[in-house]
């Protein structure tokens, strides 16, 4: 078989992302908007999807995406810290808080994980809410400044969308890189196979311990992203309820492969804008997806291309 | 300064007492075998020693490090390694890749390493190892096969690549020949004695066959009802009159004697 000389994935990512170049010059504001809420989304379900490769489905995802977001909020308000300093910090924090999390939680697993996670990410949720001083309690962090780096104003939303596209693609790179090295494919084998992966010296608790920091790296810059954007932010959005569309678009896309989660909040996204005008009826819509995806269509979006693909050029040998 | 050392080893599970003050020695280089008939507590025994149960009380010693209630990773970090009863396999990978996914003790590969690929040599050597391996426990026609597309005989012998893989001293085979035909068991037991032979691996194996464990092992230790029974040559196991005992009517025995 002649080994194509361009990774097609790699290649197909980097013609979508030419087209995301052109798109902000083209479509409205509003839409713009919508991208970089987009790309915040891809950043959030790309790092989700890290955790549950070992097997974690965590509840918790959200609060490390709000953990990020009053790490910038704090460092760019009360203390005026520039963007190039709070965005890696925002990151490492929540990278921080998680891992003092995982220690009680990953001594759970399965179900017991699953309500394990929700509760502490509840926990987190109240230390916002009861403590005023300084993540401003129920009503949250308000008028948090725009970002800035040299002369250019990242008020303008064009500006804003190229550097939220910027980090998305260095965030997604990283996670590429990490799903396909050695330790990624130890994190699968826990989720495959526990005593197995304990059996040839692969550390489980150590190994679910860095796929949940690491995914909450990529989840508080997505938050740092998130509090800029909005220049306000609150407990609420970080609610279960935002965890729920998290769940909803990796069950769309899939979780075998990289591309999976991506796929996912894509379609979904497009449904999103395009149901508008169901107003409240929109949860019952995506309640629906869901469900048939899980009864009909497991394994996602990434399944009926794998299962299309293989019809057509043979089962593919291994995984990635 | 004995190279693996159990020293009255007792496994409780509430009133169970699985494991009974149970000591032995194993030397380097020996094929040791681990009989008894069902429920003895073989398979206890096996997991206690490779970490997957914390002994009740009890010391054992690996290369005079206490290695008792030790997660198996660190165990098998200090190289002791088993396989397991059932099947066990990375599935939705290939051959390759499982054996390769098992070098991980030796590819030490760090989160920078990951991102910015700087550990490619490092890499490029546990594929060639892998590879290696593959090839000594003759995999190489089926290398690139996903592994659930593998004859029972194969994912055994993987099974064993694997645990090959991590680099043992001490290789400890829970019945690796179950479920096998005659010609793969023939195969199986040839292969344990090549990588004891070729490779120097001590081997600690638990088997329900009594043919191959009286033609592969040199030493035999009989467990019944959690308790060491007897020990020694194959020979002088044959005629133990507890061990024929605690057999008695076991078909196996009577084939095997």
């Amino acid at each position: 078989m002649p080994v194509p000389r361009v990774n097609p994935e790699i290649a197909s990512a980097l013609a979508l992302l030419a087209v995301l170049c052109i798109a902000p010059f083209i479509v409205s504001e509003y839409r713009v908007g919508v991208l970089i809420i987009f790309f915040i989304n891809v950043i959030l379900v790309s790092s989700y999807r890290v955790v549950t490769t070992t097997g974690d489905w965590t509840l918790s995802h959200v609060i490390f995406l709000g953990v990020g977001a009053y790490a910038t909020a704090i460092m760019a308000k009360n203390f005026g810290w520039p963007f190039w300093l709070t965005l890696p910090i925002s990151g490492v924090a929540t990278a921080a808080v998680a891992m003092m999390v995982a220690f009680p939680l990953l001594r759970t697993k399965g179900f017991g994980f699953f309500i394990g996670s929700f509760a502490i990410g509840e926990f987190i949720r109240h230390v916002w809410i009861k403590f005023h001083d300084p993540f401003g309690g129920p009503r949250g962090m308000i008028s948090i400044p725009t970002v800035e780096i040299g002369e250019i104003d990242f008020y303008d939303s064009i500006n804003f969308y190229f550097l939220t596209m910027i980090i998305m693609v260095v965030a997604l790179g990283v996670i590429y890189r990490l799903d396909k090295s050695r330790i990624g494919n130890a994190w699968k084998t826990i989720y495959l196979d526990e005593d197995l992966a304990e059996s040839i010296g692969i550390h489980v608790f150590h190994y679910r311990a860095t796929a949940f920091a690491v995914a909450a790296f990529f989840a508080g810059i997505a938050g740092a992203m998130f509090a800029h954007l909005n220049g306000a932010i609150d407990p609420h959005n970080f609610e279960v309820d935002t965890m729920v569309y998290l769940v909803i678009w990796i069950v769309v896309g899939g979780n075998a492969t990289f591309w999976g989660p991506i796929a996912g909040v894509s379609v979904m996204s497009f449904i999103f804008e395009l149901s508008r005008p169901l107003a409240e009826w929109r949860p019952l819509l995506f309640g629906v997806i869901l469900i048939i995806f899980l009864t009909v269509l497991p394994g996602g979006l990434e399944m009926i291309y794998e299962k299309v693909r293989s019809r057509f050029f043979g089962s593919r040998a291994g995984a990635g | 300064m004995a190279f693996f050392e159990v020293e009255d080893v007792t496994k409780r599970f509430g009133g169970l007492t699985a494991l009974d003050s149970i000591s032995m020695s194993v030397a380097e280089g020996e094929i040791r075998g681990v009989i008894g008939p069902n429920g003895a507590g073989k398979t206890t025994f096996f997991n206690v020693v490779s970490g997957l149960y914390k002994p009740t009380s009890g010391s054992i010693r690996f290369k005079d490090r206490e290695i008792a209630g030790m997660r198996p990773s660190k165990i098998a970090a200090l190289g002791l390694v088993r396989t397991f009863q059932r099947v066990a396999l990375f599935e939705k990978f290939t051959v390759l890749e499982n054996v390769n996914i098992a070098r991980h003790l030796q590819a030490k590969e760090t989160l920078t390493g990951a991102i910015f690929g700087t550990a490619a040599k490092r890499e490029r050597d546990a594929l060639q190892r892998a590879k290696e391996i593959i090839k000594f426990l003759r995999l190489d026609e089926v290398a690139e096969e996903l592994t659930r597309n593998l004859a029972h005989g194969h994912q055994r012998v993987l099974n064993v690549a694997m645990a090959l893989a991590t680099e043992p001293k001490l290789l400890m085979l829970d019945e690796p020949v179950a479920g096998m035909n005659s010609t793969e068991t023939l195969i199986m037991t040839d292969l344990i004695r090549k990588i004891r032979d070729e490779w120097g691996i001590t081997i600690l194996l638990v088997e329900h066959d009594m043919r191959t464990v009286m033609g592969l092992c040199e030493t035999i230790t009989v467990l019944d009802f959690g308790m060491k029974l007897a020990e020694g040559g194959p020979d002088e196991i044959r005629n133990n009159q507890d061990v024929i005992d605690a057999y008695l009517g076991a078909d196996e025995f009577d084939a095997a004697s």
